[in-house]
């Protein structure tokens, strides 16, 4: 299967990476590679086994509900490009 | 609605699960703290931090399974939902798709209409909660808090087998009962603890194919999520019966109008492009975690509502008011187990005198200003005789003042009833004496009458006559059959 321009353009944006025509050629044809890995794969004989969720054989550990946490925020804020009153601030959001 | 349109409505319910810590950090998850301070570096989404699931959230996620029947995986996957919105840090949200921690259950709803309806819960998956952004308090920009992020919530997600919004909110009341029941989720709507988005389409009367779904996000109140689902369901059989097409679409509910409104259409649809996640190997729950839960799980409010019914003869009304939230039935139980065979009697003043007081004081039930075995201790004296029904009301307002138990205020105010058959005809002699008239008139027929003396009989005696026996004095005095 080889991936149209639409196709591609849509997963562009689904990464928010901005992909300029004069590249959607050369993108299409790697993703297109790659999906031809994937039916390489679907061609191995899976017979009786489970899908797989993760590729190491363990189970995941818990923790007991307790708060081990204390207030970091102005550490954490000081990150960030542009924070007030507390808060992150990121360019107006509109829906 | 018109007959020729059936709806078809199903719910996704977020239930906050009642953790001290979050799903995958130990910051903490009080509501109302100051922004940012409970969002740690994992809530943040630093580089370099790993979740790790918390095991009470978990186990709250097998009790609720437990309660409505449904299958508990012995192995979920936590998979990352992808999408891109400031108040989530990572880009994706850690959500359970394929592999949910609980699969397909049912719930028994009773609607208001007096029918019991089988609802089917299609799966209920661990997930976290993200931020909250606000739009509104900075200049061209928004203010971003995480304090949410990370919060663990359980969506319940049933089956679209609900034909009418009484039926939806009939389900999702349940579902707030059972969920605060089992001690999973504080049920609280004004903090966004427990919110709802409702899917509903419609389709002729008689067929089966589903029709074009919309679906109402986050409808965070009993009586917006009926109106709402009213409004869609109108909204779409006007559309169609006009020619239109129902596009599917994600719409808002605006409760000042009580209307839906377009917020996204599927073209700019959802593709959460959904995988296992990699930081978290899946989740095993053993036969142990499930007996351990089970060992520990209450009596559930379907049971005891029937219980209720069935072996202490309630009116049905009586056993849903009752099994309403799981302190009213238990502080109903305690009255009960120190005053046996009493049941109708202790339900009606756990519903009235002890209700209204609550209501009016705005106390929770579990902080009631008179307990269980003060009231059993009041009803007791009432079903002695040594207090009239009037005076058990006096009694209780002066037990929620703060003035003692009901023997002492008895006592002290010198409310015991006249049960001295002397002492009360001595009253009644007096009071047929004034009035011979009327005694004569009530004599000859005209029993309307009759109260006049009742009243003024009580009046002399403050309201200390047994009833029954002034009845039943005063009607052989003045000479009537006695009833």
């Amino acid at each position: 299967m080889n991936l149209d321009h639409a196709t591609v353009r849509h997963i562009a944006r689904l990464a928010r990476l901005a992909l300029p025509d004069g590249e959607l050629d050369a993108v299409s044809a790697d993703l297109t590679q790659v999906l031809h890995l994937f039916d390489e794969l679907q061609t191995a004989n899976v017979e009786g086994l489970n899908p797989l969720a993760h590729p190491l054989d363990v189970t995941v550990t818990l923790r007991d509900d307790a708060v081990t946490e204390t207030d970091r925020s102005e550490t954490l804020l000081a990150l960030a490009p542009e924070s007030q009153g507390g808060y992150y601030l990121v360019p107006k959001v509109i829906e | 609605m018109s007959r020729a349109w059936e709806a078809v409505i199903g719910l996704e319910i977020h239930a906050q699960l009642s953790t001290a810590s979050k799903l995958f950090s130990g910051a903490p998850t009080a509501y109302g703290a100051e922004p940012n301070t409970q969002a740690s570096a994992v809530d943040v989404a630093l580089p370099g931090t790993l979740p790790v699931p918390n095991r009470a959230a978990i186990a709250k996620a097998i009790r609720f399974g437990l309660a409505i029947d449904g299958q508990i995986a012995s192995t979920s996957v936590f998979a990352r939902k992808n999408y891109f919105y400031p108040d989530l840090p990572k880009g994706y949200q850690i959500s359970q798709y394929e592999l949910p921690i609980v699969g397909r259950g049912t719930l028994a709803v009773r609607v208001d209409d007096g029918r019991t309806i089988a609802v089917a819960i299609e799966r209920a998956h661990l997930e976290e909660d993200a931020g909250k952004s606000v739009h509104d308090a900075f200049h061209a920009e928004t203010g971003i808090d995480l304090n949410r992020a990370g919060v663990p919530l359980l969506e319940i997600v049933s089956a679209p087998v609900m034909h009418s919004a009484a039926e939806a909110v009939a389900y999702m009341r349940t579902v707030h009962t059972l969920v605060r029941w089992l001690g999973i989720c504080d049920g609280n709507m004004q903090e966004g603890s427990f919110r709802c988005d409702c899917n509903v389409s419609v389709r002729p009367a008689g067929t089966t194919t589903l029709g074009t779904r919309t679906e109402i996000k986050n409808v965070n109140s009993f009586r917006f999520v009926e109106k709402a689902i009213e409004y869609e369901i109108e909204r779409q059989i006007r559309a169609i019966e006009n020619g239109e097409t129902i596009v599917q679409e994600t719409r808002l509910y605006d409760p000042t109008r009580h209307q839906t409104r377009t917020m996204r259409t599927k073209e700019s649809a959802d593709d959460y492009r959904y995988f296992p996640d990699p930081d978290l190997p899946p989740l095993v729950v053993t036969s142990a975690d499930i007996e351990r839960e089970r060992a520990s799980m209450p009596e559930l409010p379907g049971a005891r509502r029937a219980r209720y019914v069935a072996a202490l003869a309630l009116p049905e009304a009586d056993a849903d008011q009752l099994c309403a939230d799981k302190a009213t039935a238990d502080y109903f139980e305690a009255v009960l187990s120190a005053l046996p065979g009493e049941a109708k009697l202790a339900a009606n003043w756990v519903l009235g005198e002890l209700a209204a007081a609550l209501n009016e004081a705005q106390t929770p039930i579990e902080a009631a200003r008179v307990d269980a075995a003060a009231l059993a201790t009041l009803l007791a004296r009432l079903r002695e005789g040594v207090i009239s029904g009037k005076i058990a009301k006096e009694v209780f307002a002066a037990m929620w003042n703060g003035e003692g138990g009901a023997d002492a205020i008895i006592e002290a105010r010198g409310l015991r009833q006249i049960s001295d058959t002397g002492a009360l005809a001595a009253v009644i002699d007096e009071v047929l004496r004034e009035f011979p008239q009327q005694r004569d008139a009530c004599r000859g027929g005209q029993e309307k009458l009759f109260p006049f003396f009742v009243g003024q009989v009580m009046k002399r005696t403050r309201g200390q006559a047994n009833p029954q026996q002034l009845n039943a004095l005063l009607r052989e005095k003045i000479g009537l059959e006695t009833a």
